[in-house]
């Protein structure tokens, strides 16, 4: 063990904080995109992971399916469960206020996890790496080629989603329904359709987190509320609703979690990540980089 | 003045009939045949009620919300448990002692906390009461980490050992009952009504002179000291503890008794208690639907129902009393 230099010790923690955060990215990401829309926390954005993850391994492990068809085929069937759970558990409910909301979003992730128990069972779930090769040497630490995937998915995903806000018609419907649904609806956007597309792509941004996730941790039914806590951690990091903001609170968080794990102890590594969260909170009530919903209660 | 009387009277008779009907519940448990299984559980269901009515005055009446209460529920059970075990001191004298250290913990956490809003106060609870539950976990010459500890000694009072699940029961109500009392006393009071002038308007509030953030804080250390004395009752019930009781999960757990049971209302956080800690017993025969079903029955409660059970009650009654206005 002598042999192993502080530098490669470092560029080991960079590369398994960054994997890490990629996925607390994604899931802070998946918050945002439903709570600029509707001012909603969805409690059950850690499930959609889960989700993602255990339908690819039932896919390509038990049923044999290519992996990349499999891929898309558990991100897609997460995004129609996104989009029923609003149908079913959000759309329905009377008056809401937004704490009848939040609990509502709670009994949804309760149920999501109640049916991943029964569907899958308790044990955890292995699928193979995207591609089948030995891990890299670089700067003299070892990287499984999966956290590429990962990292490089990752980085395409926000790419394409800041592209799809910016450019494209639908996008901006969804923005300036996060803006302002009444104006939205007078130059005929539908805010119900919109909601139900938030909610559809942000269960597919979770479940492309499980995806590309389980090949290194495996999966297992119960990991969906801790997920979601570390993505509500990074989004509100970032300051709510803000993407940028989300997408660099969710590396941090990975990688302070991975320094604390490799400098200090496994066992501490939340506690400090949590504690950098609750001084940034105290000394900048509105997250790093400012909520975009400015002037709200 | 008479209209206040009165409403104070009425307020004294609904919590004398409570007591009442309190009491007299293992007495109609005992005529059915599962006497100290349903006395256990309401056992719980009073340490509960006690943590669910602070937050259901945070919530309910200050409109802060706390996803932290199960740390000051564990620093109840930890302060009893390791003064009782360690130092040999007397339950009431660790009862006391973890009602004292939440408190001080409340006001060194509430004062930065409280000025944060919404989802950010959320996140700032939950962050409190994740570190809490990492040092029950990790600190394990004091709290004997993930594995606890026990023998935590039974609760005297004038030389009489309460060891019974009955007497426990009646100590837990004494208790349960009073933090009734006491809570509906504070929503009836000045400082009640400076809280609920908060949570319509904060800044109305201070325009007429209500100094907000020291509101906030006082019934967040209240909320706090309730939180203790839940944790002692059940270390004293149990006599052994170990971390997961005291997880984030159970602050959530405590959150969905205050809203099922109906915010705006302490009794409401009875009820939402009582509901929350029979069902898992009454689902568990569902074995490993009963997450699920759990669920689903949540669920249904906040879609049907989102001012909770109390509001549910007082629209089904409010109904009737229309119909034998009609004549009917």
């Amino acid at each position: 063990m002598d042999s192993i230099s502080l530098g490669s010790q470092v560029v080991q923690y960079i590369f398994s904080g960054l994997t890490v955060g990629a996925i607390f990215a994604l899931v802070a990401l998946g918050f945002n995109i439903i709570y600029n829309v509707t001012e909603v926390i969805n409690f059950a954005q850690g499930e959609f992971v889960v989700w993602g993850g255990l339908i690819l391994a039932v896919l390509a492990e038990s049923l044999g399916i290519p992996l990349f068809l499999s891929f898309f085929i558990s991100v897609g069937v997460v995004a129609l469960v996104g989009m029923g759970i609003y149908r079913a558990g959000i759309r329905p409910l009377h008056q809401p206020t937004i704490l009848t909301m939040i609990m509502a979003t709670i009994a949804i992730s309760i149920i999501l996890k109640g049916l991943a128990m029964f569907i899958w069972g308790k044990d955890p779930y292995a699928v193979q790496p995207f591609v089948d090769a030995p891990p890299v040497m670089l700067w003299g630490a070892y990287i499984q080629v999966q956290t590429f995937w990962i990292l490089g998915i990752s980085v395409a995903l926000v790419v394409a989603l800041t592209l799809f806000f910016q450019r494209t018609l639908t996008g901006k419907a969804m923005r300036a329904c996060a803006d302002n649904p009444g104006a939205a609806s007078l130059v005929g956007i539908s805010p119900g359709r919109m909601i139900l597309f938030a909610f559809a792509l942000s269960a597919a941004l979770g479940a492309v987190g499980g995806a590309i996730i389980t090949p290194i941790t495996l999966m297992e039914y119960d990991r969906g509320a801790m997920l979601a806590l570390k993505g509500f951690g990074a989004a509100i990091l970032g300051g709510l609703g803000n993407f940028y903001g989300a997408v660099a609170a969710g590396f941090l968080l990975g990688l302070l979690e991975s320094f604390a794990t490799g400098f200090i102890s496994s066992s501490y590594k939340d506690a400090i990540a949590l504690i950098v969260l609750l001084i940034v909170l105290f000394a900048r009530p509105q997250g790093l980089m400012g909520s975009s919903l400015q002037g709200d209660e | 003045m008479t209209m206040l009387l009165s409403e104070k009277n009425q307020t004294v008779t609904h919590i004398l009939c409570f007591a009442l009907f309190v009491a007299a519940l293992p007495w109609v448990f005992g005529l059915s045949r599962a006497t100290s299984y349903y006395t256990d559980v309401m056992v719980f269901v009073a340490i509960h009620s006690i943590i669910a009515a602070g937050l259901s005055l945070l919530l309910g009446y200050a409109g802060q919300i706390s996803l932290g209460q199960a740390a000051f529920y564990g620093l109840g059970a930890y302060a009893s448990g390791i003064l009782t075990t360690r130092l040999g001191l007397s339950p009431w004298l660790g009862i006391m002692a973890g009602m004292v250290l939440a408190a001080g913990m409340a006001y060194g956490v509430g004062l930065p906390a409280l000025r944060l809003k919404g989802h950010y106060l959320a996140m700032a609870t939950l962050g409190f009461g994740m570190i809490v539950y990492i040092v029950f976990n990790e600190f394990i010459g004091l709290t004997g980490g993930p594995s606890g500890f026990g023998e935590i000694p039974s609760i005297r009072i004038f030389g009489m050992e309460i060891s019974s699940t009955l007497g426990f029961y009646y100590l837990a109500w004494t208790a349960a009952v009073g933090v009734l009392w006491i809570s509906l006393n504070i929503v009836h009071s000045r400082p009640g009504r400076a809280l609920r002038a908060i949570h319509d308007s904060e800044k109305a509030a201070a325009a007429v002179g209500i100094d907000i953030t020291r509101a906030k804080v006082q019934i967040f250390v209240v909320s706090g000291v309730y939180g203790a004395l839940a944790g002692s009752l059940y270390a004293h019930f149990v006599t052994f503890i170990n971390p997961p009781p005291f997880d984030i999960f159970f602050s959530i757990k405590v959150l969905m008794m205050v809203v099922i049971g109906g915010v705006g209302s302490i009794w409401g956080a009875y009820l939402g208690a009582a509901l929350l800690t029979f069902l898992p017993e009454w689902l568990a025969f569902m074995e490993d639907f009963d997450v699920l079903a759990y669920g689903i029955i949540l669920l249904t409660i906040v879609m049907f129902s989102p001012d909770g059970l109390v509001g549910l009650g007082s629209r089904m009654i409010n109904r009737i009393r229309n119909m034998k206005n009609r004549g009917y």
